[in-house]
């Protein structure tokens, strides 16, 4: 500790030897972690590493079982979020927490709500946020409702909320997963510039590209330890990536060009509404051929998910036809699509995928259970349930403690395997794929990507939707870009660039936008639609 | 106080290992053992506090517990009693746990088992026939009536979002009415003989009559007070316990069921029919109860009678719960009750303790499993793994 290089940085976060125990999981074990003054620390690992519980207890969210906190070189105990607060630990969570339909400067004085003469102060309030969005170069107008607000610049309001209670450590929860990739590079803007004026901060993420854009020191988390501590100018991609994983990681997808078949799924003028009965697909039209992935690229909340779930019959299409081999499956109920050969590997594995309480082998069959050979007659005939599990947990390599497990004590990437497992292993004319990889670990979304690309190999059409761009274009063989429920470019994978999708995920008109009625060019002479 | 915490804390610190040590001993069987662990220290708990209650009014719990004991096991005559008293709480409980099953709160067994009555009683009396088409036919109207009463909600819940909670004790309300109007019109289903003045149907014919399993008459010939027989119903009890578990894990149909309940999106997904699911679940729940109703009439009562066979469909819901919605949990959770019910009377006239600590009994043990953490708490049991989770009940709308 004496040394001379250290002694002129002044450690502003320290936690020694934490460790922190759930029922049979260590998520943290003997973690140390220091934080300068002034630098972004990336914590980079995959999802179960232990990032989010290491920050949660930095926040005061958990307890660690054992291990010190330092703030300042001061010893502390954090036991709730207003410990950390009062120590200046701000924390900008993955979900923002803000109340949509207050303006920007009600939902900062929320919870510090300042009385003048018996009425809230927000003037004072309007006047901080002024100061502070001038200060840091955080743009935010504190007159403006939260919901009238993008995604990017709500998360200024959640790091202006921290600011405001004086932060002078910002822990951020993967902030770039809402963002278009300009819009993350604007964040990272604000975080170097924050960082100029001395805020320390810890930048939590999956993507190896981010850590290189704005990571002054990353720190790698693997099962709860920290493997290794590097700087961005000694680390590569590949380094990092093998640290994350513990083994050498192809992060290229081996993928041959291909000749498109006919067309499987075509979709005409589909129109469909959200929950709140608002028209979020408004009028999309698309086909997608055997023997190739379309990849459907946008921001997350452009209509993808609701486009998904019309397509899979869990929402209502309003308007439009959808129809799968000249098959007519508008609005058919999910059996229907099911026994058309569709397969659906849905947004949200834990509320449609899986159920969380059955195990392994029940959830394998969870759309076939009423088969044969899964049932005879009415009656579930478990042998082949288990037969089944068996064979699929040794193919699609699920790492489970036998096929009764509940699938709840898997990891995410073994969850999504098992859904994975279950839509390809069966003969499929179209595979639905929703952010396939989600929350997945960097060695599973290896392994699920090879799938995708095999059954696409093996003349399937593929419809991919996700909200990352890195794996629409290293899957994809053609991108259509979503952007408020509209499809506004469809473009060859192959001569598409970041930048190019970048821009027209944001809604801005590229020059190079191919007409969206492109469609039309993709039925096959004998369509007859 | 400091006394009595120590005792308490010494008691805690005692019982952990000896727990643990138990469950080390037992083995393979401890892995059975562990998920009635939490409804028996419920149980042992409700007695304890039940005795405690006891002794604070001046009587002698250990007297007491012993004739409870007795009246529901100490002769043939207890035990018949007992099993005759299990019998509608079987089908009460079965009725509360297959809907559980499915996320359904179903509050509206005693509506559903009191429509069973009147249907049953009805084809009872009102038709003649042979035994073999009359007995299944009065059976099957109470099955029918209870589906009806079941399926209401459970149709209104599919198609409206309305919460199944409110409509099932709507319904308790409508089926009280509709009972006394028509057991009070003797032109409807009033017992029409000059001299009747309560409000019961007449008689059921002979012919529908559950036979006893057991004949009182034969067992008890002295048949001063009134002999206990154990009729076919108990028998019946048993199947349904059989059917149901062997519906909900090993069929198709409680696949679905189990699946809505777990995960409605999920079941959606899986293609399931979830509307469908909950109006037919609600409907097989409710055939139970008043099949359980229906059994009553034509084993025990030989009518419908204002008032009886009231409460079941409360206990039935207690029953479930401590049976963890497991069909066999709440056979045996039923057969406690009916001890418990039965053996009053005996309790009461051996140590003079008012038969009413049951029902204070009943509500502990209902605590304690509503509020399981706190038997966690008290017994040192840590939660292991993920336990299957009990639905009760979810918010408002689809």
């Amino acid at each position: 500790m004496a040394n001379a290089a250290t002694e002129t940085l002044e450690v502003v976060l320290e936690a020694r030897s934490i460790t922190k125990i759930f029922p049979g999981v260590i998520a943290n074990e003997n973690v140390n972690l220091k934080l300068n003054k002034g630098e972004i620390l990336a914590l980079l690992g995959e999802n179960g590493a232990g990032k989010t519980t290491l920050m949660n207890i930095l926040y005061g969210l958990y307890h660690q079982d054992s291990g010190e906190i330092y703030v300042h070189g001061q010893p502390v105990r954090i036991k709730s979020p207003s410990d950390s607060i009062a120590m200046g630990i701000g924390m900008v969570h993955q979900h923002f927490q803000l109340v949509p339909v207050m303006t920007v400067a009600e939902n900062i004085a929320l919870g510090n709500e300042r009385m003048r003469r018996g009425r809230l102060d927000l003037a004072s309030v309007r006047q901080r946020i002024l100061e502070l969005s001038k200060r840091y170069g955080l743009d935010v107008d504190p007159d403006a409702y939260v919901k009238d607000l993008s995604v990017g610049q709500q998360q200024r309001v959640e790091i202006i909320k921290a600011l405001y209670k004086n932060a002078s450590i910002l822990i951020l929860d993967e902030p770039t997963a809402v963002l278009t990739p300009q819009e993350a590079d604007e964040l990272f803007v604000v975080l170097r510039e924050l960082k100029q004026q001395g805020t320390s901060i810890i930048f939590i993420t999956h993507k190896l590209r981010e850590v290189f854009a704005v990571a002054d020191r990353i720190m790698v988390l693997r099962r709860g330890k920290v493997v290794g501590e590097t700087t961005p100018d000694q680390a590569t991609r590949e380094s990092l990536a093998e640290m994350m994983v513990g083994r050498a990681v192809i992060l290229q997808v081996e993928k041959q060009t291909r000749e498109p078949g006919a067309p499987v799924l075509v979709v005409e003028e589909l129109t469909v509404d959200d929950d709140r009965g608002h028209q979020v697909v408004n009028g999309v039209s698309f086909a997608v051929c055997a023997g190739e992935v379309l990849g459907i690229a946008g921001v997350q909340g452009n209509g993808q998910s609701e486009l998904v779930e019309a397509l899979t019959g869990l929402r209502a299409v309003k308007g439009g036809r959808v129809s799968v081999l000249g098959n007519n499956l508008s609005g058919a109920l999910p059996r229907r699509i099911f026994e058309a050969e569709v397969g659906h590997v849905p947004e949200d594995r834990q509320e449609h995928g899986l159920v969380l309480s059955y195990s392994v082998a029940d959830n394998l069959v969870l759309n076939r259970y009423y088969q044969p050979p899964f049932a005879k007659g009415i009656v579930l005939n478990q042998e082949h349930i288990l037969e089944n599990a068996e064979k699929r947990i040794k193919e699609y390599d699920i790492r489970t403690p036998g096929p009764e497990v509940p699938v709840a004590t898997l990891s995410g990437g073994n969850k999504q395997k098992v859904i994975i497992a279950r839509e390809l292993s069966r003969p499929l004319k179209l595979l639905i794929a929703a952010q396939p990889t989600r929350g997945v670990d960097v060695g599973s979304i290896e392994f699920i990507h090879q799938q995708i690309i095999n059954e696409r190999d093996s003349g399937t059409a593929v419809l991919l939707v996700s909200a990352e761009l890195d794996e629409i274009m290293a899957l994809s063989d053609r991108i259509a870009v979503m952007y408020k429920g509209k499809i506004v470019a469809v473009l060859p994978a192959a001569s598409a660039t970041r930048e190019q999708l970048g821009l027209l995920m944001a809604g801005s008109d590229a020059p190079l936008i191919e007409p969206a009625g492109v469609k039309h060019e993709h039925l096959a002479p004998g369509e007859t639609h | 106080m400091t006394k009595r915490r120590e005792i308490a804390d010494g008691m805690k610190t005692r019982i952990a290992p000896l727990l643990a040590s138990v469950q080390a001993r037992l083995g393979p069987l401890a892995g059975m053992l562990r998920p009635i662990l939490v409804p028996f220290l419920a149980v042992v708990s409700a007695l304890m506090i039940g005795a405690i209650v006891i002794a604070i009014s001046g009587r002698n719990p250990l007297l007491a517990y012993a004739g409870l004991i007795d009246g529901s096991w100490g002769s043939g005559r207890a035990i018949a009693g007992t099993l005759v008293r299990m019998t509608p709480y079987v089908f009460g409980g079965l009725a509360v746990a297959l809907a559980f099953r499915a996320g359904l709160f179903n509050i509206g067994g005693e509506g559903q088992l009191l429509l069973g009555t009147l249907a049953g009683a009805w084809v009872g009396y009102q038709l003649a026939l042979p035994a073999v088409i009359h007995l299944p036919l009065a059976l099957l109207a109470g099955v029918l009536a209870g589906f009806i009463w079941g399926g209401i909600p459970g149709f209104l819940k599919s198609r409206t979002g309305a919460h199944e909670v409110i409509t099932t004790i709507m319904l308790n309300y409508l089926a009280i009415g509709l009972a006394g109007w028509l057991l009070n019109d003797n032109r409807l289903m009033k017992d029409p003989s000059p001299t009747n003045v309560i409000a019961r149907t007449p008689l059921i014919a002979e012919s529908a009559h559950l036979p006893a399993l057991i004949p009182g008459q034969d067992a008890y010939p002295s048949a001063s007070a009134a002999p206990e027989i154990v009729h076919w119903g108990v028998v019946l009890a048993v199947l349904a316990t059989i059917a149901a578990s062997f519906f909900l894990w090993r069929t198709v149909w409680g696949f679905e069921v189990r699946t809505v309940g777990a995960n409605p999106s999920a079941g959606r997904y899986a293609g399931i029919n979830v509307p469908r699911v909950i109006t037919l679940i609600m409907g097989v729940s409710g055939a139970l109860a008043g099949l359980g109703g229906a059994i009553q009439v034509t084993a025990v009562n030989y009518r419908a009678i204002l008032g009886f066979n009231v409460g079941y469909g409360f206990d039935a819901i207690a029953i479930a719960l401590l049976g963890k919605n497991n069909p066999f949990g709440v056979l045996l959770a039923a057969l406690l009750f009916a001890s418990l019910r039965s053996g009053s009377t005996r309790m009461q006239s051996l140590s003079g303790v008012n038969a009413d600590i049951i029902a204070v009994i009943q509500a502990l043990i209902l605590i304690f499993v509503a509020a399981d953490q706190l038997v966690r708490w008290l017994y040192r049991i840590r939660a292991r793994g993920l336990e299957e989770r009990t639905t009760l009940t979810r918010g408002w709308g689809r």
